[in-house]
């Protein structure tokens, strides 16, 4: 007979909300379990290659729904193992959008000078490398030299990778062989185990029930370890806490098939997402014109052609993140970089005169993918993601033994919405085909619907029950001792990369969670350093976690 | 180039070729080569692996492809009456159309609205990653082989350990200015 388990606090997901969390709670004291339903791997298991079956399926995630799809990591560290690590906070005007509710959606305590001590807690702890000029890529380079050439600034990208071991191979979302992302596997994590939390890989939950007395109960699968769509063992786990941090695309779905035995759900659980705004623009450059308009070369003669070079994002343009521009018309506009594969296929042909994302002239203009320049829109859309009915398992019907899946997301975007898409559009065609610098087209929406590397706001904050599942804190209403701690948690797009955002929500939602933890008779303290023993970020957060803990 | 005479060809076999074919075309491999139409010079997705890629466990097609295959000829019959083809039965419905309506037929099934949408895009896709990333194969191997696809974009190859490193990688130079917002931080304040 198995006895079921039991734990103070039981961490959903290992990403940055999860990590963070299960690191400052088991520095405190507490009993913490993690479940992940991602493979752990390590370094040198982060492979350089496109087979599937590598760490390109096994640590990422693309669920495939109605309208939208959503790329993100499956794996111990979660995101923080498959992103770019980009790590801008975002600006001011996004804490005061209203969205189409009329009304602020942020809650009232938080806005960019609240969340900033808690910002500077993360850039601690990852840590955060200061923009460089001289570390941009090509593509960072020639994007910077087309704005400025359009009368534009541009900034090199913060970013949370240590550029002296960083090879700018461009594999990062398959992990990174060299250690050189800051990934949660080198700070958070191994100081949330060296407190003694426990992460288990593989173990995927299905729902979250109640026990006799009053704690949570958490069940979980196990999954094989290549083929995910094999349940190997189940089991259950009993805590006092929850935290669910699955990821924006997964807690709303726990959540969701946990209604049947946990009582109703608030209303925004798996309602209000944002795909953060997102939306790809690809320019085919004319060399010989990055040479003669922009000025720039490569050592060996070439202007550009290193599209395979580089470490994803270097270089943003944000004059359009104009807080007196109407809300839905402000976004960044980032130089990206994604892989074949993921990142050729809804790539579409300019002037194409048959199909535009298949067929001969999508061959000829892949013939180019040297030249090819990737531009990334983030902006504001309208929230008007919901999620239908769980599927049996995880977030999807899995299709493939890892990463490609059916899930249950509908997104119809709104006026509003495409209207900050066709103003992102026009202004990159503004910047890139200028003088006849490149041909520029918007990647298809036709054929998986809209996509997201940056789910959001599936189960968010704010004040306002009716559309908000969590309040302040980050609890769920109506289910005390669940908090949600992920990007779900972000009431809506950030018209930024939102990892550093997502990481300071969850820093700030910590000493609640322990405030909690107390209430139910737990001995934790609250103050732990940052995960390499600094210190210099604390001293602020510590009155603010004081008041946040009554 | 001599089809590989050691594995007699599934029934199906045609037809996911003449998909993939229409999704990233290529030159015929024989002369009287039907199921590739021959729509664009060097290899497409059929050199590049489509159908090995389809067929790999890992991929969670296989399991369809029947289905699908039937269903694509189906389509395509459908197609040819309401054309005013006619008939021709020397190969597989879907392999006797011209490489235009091939086109037209992918178009129309792929076109949001369709029923079948989520069916024929996830086909597509697999054979647009069989030619973008030969994602059958260690890319290494790949590339050592010669994928006709990754030569076709270009795909550098990796230093000697099979690791990918660029040590040369930038303009080295601010090439902009930067927005006048900008904190210490490098965000916008």
């Amino acid at each position: 007979m198995t006895a079921t388990e039991n734990t103070d606090v039981l961490v959903i997901g290992s990403g940055f909300g999860g990590a963070i969390a299960a690191y400052h709670l088991a520095a405190g004291g507490a009993r913490v379990t993690v479940l992940e339903r991602g493979p752990w791997l390590a370094a040198d298991e982060f492979d350089h290659d496109f087979r599937l079956g590598s760490s390109s399926t096994r640590v990422f995630e693309f669920v495939v729904g109605d309208g939208m799809s959503v790329l993100s990591g499956n794996c111990v560290g979660g995101g923080s193992v498959v992103y770019f690590a980009a790590m801008p906070r975002a600006p001011r005007f996004v804490f005061e959008r209203q969205g189409s509710l009329g009304r602020r959606m942020w809650p009232a305590s938080m806005n960019r000078d609240t969340l900033d001590p808690w910002y500077d807690r993360v850039a601690e702890a990852l840590p955060i490398s200061p923009p460089q000029w001289d570390e941009a890529t090509y593509a960072g380079g020639l994007w910077a030299a087309a704005c400025h050439a359009a009368g534009h600034t541009a900034n090199p990208l913060p970013a949370a990778i240590d550029n002296a071991l960083c090879t700018n191979c461009n594999w990062m979302m398959s992990g990174c062989h060299f250690d050189a992302k800051r990934s949660l596997l080198l700070n958070y994590l191994p100081a949330a185990l060296a407190h003694g939390a426990r992460i288990r890989p593989l173990h995927e939950v299905q729902q979250i029930s109640r026990t006799d007395s009053g704690d949570y109960r958490v069940h979980y699968n196990q999954i094989d370890e290549a083929d995910y769509r094999v349940v190997t063992g189940s089991g259950t786990i009993d805590a006092k806490i929850v935290v669910v941090a699955a990821g924006a695309a997964a807690t709303p779905v726990i959540l969701q098939r946990s209604e049947a035995v946990l009582g109703p759900m608030p209303h925004g659980v798996g309602r209000y997402f944002s795909g953060n705004g997102e939306r790809l623009n690809t320019a085919v450059l004319d060399e010989d014109k990055v040479r003669d308009l922009l000025g720039l070369s490569r050592a060996q003669g070439a202007g550009y052609a290193a599209n395979q070079i580089g470490r994803g994002p270097t270089v943003a343009t944000w004059d359009y993140l104009d807080g007196s521009r109407p809300e839905f018309e402000r976004y960044s506009l980032e130089q990206l970089y994604f892989p074949p594969g993921l990142g050729t296929i809804l790539a579409q042909v300019p002037d194409a005169t048959g199909p535009a994302w298949f067929g001969a002239q999508k061959k000829q203009m892949l013939e180019r993918w040297q030249s090819w320049l990737t531009i990334f829109t983030m902006s504001e859309d309208d929230n008007e993601g919901v999620f239908g009915p769980p599927p049996a398992t995880g977030n999807s019907d899995r299709i493939s033994q890892q990463m490609l899946g059916l899930g249950t997301i509908g997104y119809r975007p709104t006026a509003n919405t495409r209207r900050g898409w066709d103003l992102s559009d026009a202004s990159v065609r503004e910047i890139l085909e200028r003088d006849g610098l490149s041909r520029v087209m918007p990647w298809t929406n036709d054929v998986v619907g809209a996509y997201t590397v940056h789910p959001l706001a599936s189960c968010r904050t704010g004040d306002d029950p009716a559309t908000s599942a969590l309040d302040d804190r980050h609890e769920l209403r109506g289910h005390p001792g669940i908090f949600v701690t992920d990007g779900s948690a972000v009431p809506g797009a950030l018209t930024v990369n939102p990892a550093f955002t997502i990481a300071a929500l969850a820093e700030r939602a910590v000493p609640g969670i322990m405030a909690a933890l107390r209430e139910r008779g737990v001995d934790v303290s609250y103050g732990a350093p940052a995960p390499d023993g600094g210190t210099s970020a604390r001293r602020a957060t510590d009155r603010i976690a004081a008041r946040l803990m009554r | 180039m001599q089809l590989d005479s050691q594995a007699p060809q599934k029934p199906r076999t045609a037809t996911l070729e003449a998909f993939a074919d229409t999704i990233v075309p290529g030159e015929k491999r024989f002369p009287g080569d039907r199921a590739i139409a021959g729509a664009a010079p060097g290899g497409g997705a059929v050199a590049a692996g489509a159908i090995a890629l389809l067929e790999m466990p890992e991929g969670g097609m296989e399991p369809m492809l029947d289905d699908l295959s039937a269903a694509l000829d189906a389509h395509a019959l459908r197609y040819r009456a309401e054309h005013g083809l006619g008939t021709d039965e020397g190969a597989p419905a879907f392999v006797t159309l011209a490489s235009a309506d091939r086109v037209a037929l992918v178009e129309e099934l792929t076109r949001p609205g369709h029923p079948e949408k989520v069916m024929w895009t996830g086909l597509a896709l697999f054979c647009n990653m069989a030619f973008d990333t030969g994602a059958h194969l260690h890319t290494t191997d790949a590339l050592a082989a010669g994928h006709v696809g990754l030569a076709a974009i270009g795909y550098r190859a990796p230093d000697t350990d099979g690791l990918w490193r660029f040590p040369d990688y930038s303009y080295g130079r601010p090439l902009a200015r930067v927005h006048p917002d900008t904190d210490p931080s490098g965000s916008l304040a």
